[in-house]
């Protein structure tokens, strides 16, 4: 989203390689087994929001110095709904779900 | 070749269903002749239909809001007169048509008249509160509009051709589902939402960037008008709401149209599900609805008691919390669906803290009226039954936000009555003071203000008695939407509501004769000055109606209240140094044609007509790449026919037309001095 | 100031609100994806009496999308370079190089869709399937669209050159295509690998 700052081949690799390996990662320990009940799932998790924010940063150049202000604002406004919006969904109907049972 | 499409949707079927269709049909014939008889075709495309200044769009969502506050209010007439007959008997309407009129009512007066009215007021004054010229997307501004009359003729054309929803406005599943619904009902209030509200989210967008880009210079954030505040409350609200709509209307469309297993019965659905996305957009809508009015009132309350609006900041602050917090308590909706404790006391406790900035609001107004000289104005007359009426509702609401108490209310007629307490003094009041207030900005004359007020009065009166015997009735444990009933007691309720009805008949006639009066008398009632009421604020700095580009020369502002310290100081009417070439966007085609394709898209999806909605499809894709490939959207208005316009306008205005404003010095920034000493 | 410098000046600020406008456009598309997703979690375990999740992923198709999106992401973001440095062949090179991943990706997906209906896997089986076919599917549309975005855009970078309202839309268009790809960290974290486990 910034105009002036430089987007260089070594930002696009950079972010390239680091979600490369974000994604590998997850990938790994899924398809060789490595690891056993919630903590793959934790780790997909981290992986995923970890390369989230490489992306963010490294493909569409956001950066809290010289992204607009306003669309700072509108992403971390989304972000929060979206938590909102997801976490409270997963809780109603998680919390119906175990009262049905 | 027409899908289901047989003769059989025609309504030959009942005499009501017929009288429906005719009045519709008779209707659409009456203006296409009136059209004709006045030769007015031709001005109607190239100055209206194809327009893309956001005054005429404006107007132009007011009448479409107008004409279909009529249709709802038919549907709540005939419901009240079922209602007050229908003890131990059938009544005169058959329940799957009853069924129809409540689904419609609520769609119509949420989606086509509370929707468009507001977004048509927004349109005609934000941008002028502003110091703006335009919107940041005309061109887009039309779509919206269109895919907005697109959704409302689909409500409309299901009174002719098939019928209506029967599942009631929030349209729950499994009923709304194909097993239980099988008729094209749900699919024609699906089509009427997603083609809506793709508008709606084009707007929000739209005043977003109008509001965050399109100030005049400086006007920082906290010199906003109250009613530009709002508005971007709300587009924000409705970016980010009514992706939810899209969701859940669209999961319902896969449901019905392509056997999906989103919210079935069975083959693992989960019809709770779409309670708990339907209202995740449905309670940011209330705000959605309810917080341009609040603005509304702000504007009123302070011209009309000829004071600052008091506390301004804390209203702006309340209202981005409020904006916040309606996304925090959609469960409210649902208690009774059987989440834990836990669950149901934390949206309840939410619940109950956004009545907090609500409650700061009503003092803040309170506050400004005190000690103010106050001009009963019929848009002041308005707000002022609003306060009253609306805390009713509002301590309805937090009752309803104990869980416990929720579960003996829950689709209750007192549920009912709390939320026509909270939309029609909240809202519709707000519109009409809003109608009141800002007629002259859109058409360069005054309003009659005796029959302003008289239509206060029938309202007002006509809400207190439609709607207070609702409350006692679900106390006494009245469902809502009952056809029949069997208790004998109900009826004196009943009888007394639908005579409330019958008030709100003579108050919308009211309404009706005012716009009648006051046109046959315009020449008497021109606003030369286009400052009718000594306002305060940018947009009466402007002719009445204004001219294409509002401002010629784009304002500076130092303070909130901008246009009244401008007057005070006589900066106000001065011609500018020099005028300047002004850049306009030109009229299109594609923004009504885009409608129309809207139209017959969800007309062939309800249907079955599988070539035409590919048909339509691709004709949409087509207008769209010729518009994007158009760079030749926009001309340049010389500065010599600025000049000419401004002249011709300034010459008009003599100083016996301008307020006196030797009683006023201008306050906070405006003065050069600290805020001391009153006005 | 001449007619044209205003039309200019108008124009430069009208980019400026497009591009403020199509970034609060993708946010609204990131709730439409949250909620997707949501339906998706709460209905992952619902398969009925048909096949599961375990029954149909196939972890390799999913890694060979995830790289075909990944790789795509590079290569626009290598025509924005040359955009940057106003190379209109490598622009239009770029972009060629990124159409072929985005209809490779495309071709992959509508052959795992083609292969469970096959199956008797489809949409219309349980209310997992729907969930899974709507979320995927979504997202498979907007890669069309996307693609079909970089299609036009070559016509006008080779039609109308470098101008400034191009550039701004290909600026755009490098937002949606770079905000589908973290779409898709969603889908394979969500629901390929859970699905597997």
């Amino acid at each position: 989203m910034n105009h002036s700052a430089e987007r260089s081949l070594s930002t696009y690799l950079t972010g390239f390689v680091l979600a490369v390996l974000l994604t590998a990662i997850p990938f790994a320990l899924v398809w060789g087994g490595l690891l056993a009940g919630s903590a793959v799932y934790a780790v997909i998790a981290v992986a995923a929001v970890l390369q989230v924010i490489v992306h963010l940063v490294f493909f569409l150049h956001i950066d809290l110095k010289s992204t607009p202000a306003e669309n700072l604002f509108f992403l971390a406004f989304a972000a929060v709904l979206i938590f909102i919006m997801v976490g409270g969904s997963l809780w109603i109907m998680m919390d119906l779900h175990h009262r049905m049972q | 070749m027409l899908g289901r499409l047989t003769v059989e949707a025609l309504p030959f079927y009942s005499w009501v269903a017929m009288g429906g269709a005719a009045v519709t049909v008779g209707g659409g014939i009456a203006v296409f002749l009136l059209i004709t008889w006045l030769r007015a075709w031709k001005v109607l495309w190239t100055d209206w239909l194809t327009s893309v200044d956001h005054k005429k769009i404006g107007i132009m969502y007011v009448v479409l809001a107008l004409v279909m506050l009529v249709r709802g209010f038919v549907d709540a007439l005939m419901m009240r007169a079922q209602q007050a007959f229908s003890l131990n008997s059938e009544g005169y309407l058959p329940p799957e048509h009853f069924e129809q009129i409540f689904s419609s009512h609520g769609t119509i007066m949420i989606f086509f008249v509370a929707m468009p009215f507001l977004t048509g007021l927004i349109n005609i004054i934000v941008p002028q509160q502003i110091g703006a010229r335009d919107v940041a997307f005309p061109f887009l501004n039309s779509v919206s509009l269109w895919m907005t009359a697109a959704g409302a003729a689909l409500v409309l054309i299901s009174l002719v051709v098939g019928k209506f929803s029967q599942a009631g406005w929030t349209g729950y599943p499994p009923y709304s589902g194909v097993e239980y619904s099988p008729g094209v009902g749900v699919d024609y209030w699906l089509w009427a939402l997603i083609t809506s509200g793709v508008g709606s989210t084009l707007s929000g967008i739209n005043f977003i960037v109008t509001i965050v880009k399109n100030r005049c210079p400086g006007m920082t954030f906290m010199r906003m008008p109250m009613f530009t505040w709002t508005t971007l409350c709300i587009s924000i609200l409705i970016a980010f709401s009514f992706p939810a709509l899209t969701v859940v209307a669209g999961q319902l469309t896969l449901d019905r149209t392509l056997g999906f297993h989103f919210f079935t019965n069975g083959d693992g659905g989960n019809m709770m599900m779409f309670a708990n996305l339907l209202w995740i957009w449905g309670h940011p809508e209330v705000y959605i609805l309810i917080l341009p009015a609040f603005g509304i009132f702000s504007e009123v309350v302070a011209t009309f008691s000829r004071k600052r609006l008091f506390g301004y900041t804390s209203l702006v602050y309340a209202t981005a919390c409020i904006a916040l917090l309606s996304f925090t308590v959609w469960l409210h909706h649902f208690f009774t669906m059987g989440s834990s404790a836990n669950v149901n006391a934390i949206f309840g406790i939410a619940t109950m803290i956004i009545a907090v900035p609500t409650g700061v609001k009503i003092f803040d107004w309170l506050f400004t009226m005190y000690k103010g000289r106050i001009e009963f104005h019929p848009s002041m007359v308005y707000t002022i039954g609003f306060m009253v009426t609306f805390v009713i509702g509002g301590v309805t609401g937090v009752l309803l936000a104990l869980p416990p108490a929720d579960y003996l209310m829950h689709n209750s007629t007192f549920l009912v009555a709390h939320f026509h307490n909270m939309l029609i003094p909240g809202a519709l009041f707000g519109y009409f003071a809003g109608l009141n207030y800002w007629f002259p900005k859109a058409f360069g004359f005054k309003l009659d203000t005796k029959w302003g007020i008289r239509s206060f009065w029938c309202w007002i009166i006509g809400f207190y008695l439609a709607f207070m015997p609702l409350y006692v009735l679900g106390f006494k444990g009245m469902s809502r939407r009952m056809e029949h009933y069997a208790d004998p007691t109900w009826q004196p309720y009943l009888i007394v509501a639908a005579i409330g009805a019958l008030f709100v008949l003579c108050g919308i006639a009211c309404i009706a004769i005012q716009l009648y009066v006051s046109a046959r008398k315009w020449g008497s009632a021109r606003d030369i000055t286009g400052d009718p009421w000594n306002g305060r604020t940018l947009e009466w700095a402007t002719s009445s109606p204004p001219a294409p580009y509002n401002f010629a020369v784009l304002p500076e502002v130092t303070d909130i209240d901008a246009f009244h310290d401008m007057k005070i100081l006589g900066q106000a009417y001065q011609p500018p140094q020099h005028y300047e070439d002004i850049v306009m966007p030109k009229n299109t085609w594609i923004g009504p044609a885009l409608g129309a394709l809207a139209f017959a898209l969800g007309f062939a999806f309800v249907w079955y007509i599988w070539w035409l909605v590919a048909l339509c499809f691709v004709l949409s894709l087509v207008c769209v790449g010729i518009r994007a490939s158009d760079d030749n959207s926009e001309f340049v208005l010389p500065a010599a026919e600025v000049a000419r316009i401004e002249r011709e306008r300034l010459a008009q205005i003599s100083p016996a037309d301008m307020h006196d404003m030797h009683d006023y010095v201008p306050r906070g920034a405006a003065s050069g001095a600290p805020l001391t000493g009153t006005v | 100031m001449s007619a044209a410098t205003i039309l200019e000046e108008e124009q430069k600020h009208a980019l400026h609100s497009r591009e403020f406008g199509f970034w609060i456009y993708l946010m609204t598309d990131a709730v439409i994806f949250a909620l997707l997703f949501a339906s998706y979690a709460v209905l992952a375990e619902n398969s009925a009496a048909g096949p599961t999740s375990n029954d149909l992923f196939d972890l390799s198709r999913t890694a060979i999308e995830t790289g075909l999106l990944l790789v795509s992401s590079l290569t626009f973001g290598m025509a924005s370079i040359a955009l940057m440095h106003d190379q209109k062949g490598r622009v239009v090179q770029w972009l060629f190089v990124t159409l072929l991943l985005g209809l490779a990706f495309l071709a992959m997906e509508m052959g795992e869709f083609g292969g469970m209906i096959e199956k008797g896997a489809g949409p219309e089986v349980s209310g997992f399937l729907s969930a899974f076919f709507t979320l995927v599917g979504t997202h498979g549309l907007h890669v069309a669209f996307g693609s079909l975005g970089i299609v036009v855009m070559i016509g006008q970078v080779l039609v109308k050159g470098l101008t400034a309202p191009v550039r701004s839309r290909l600026m755009r268009l490098g937002l949606f295509w770079h905000f589908l790809d973290i779409v898709w960290i969603g889908i394979f974290s969500a629901v390929y690998l859970p699905g597997v486990l």
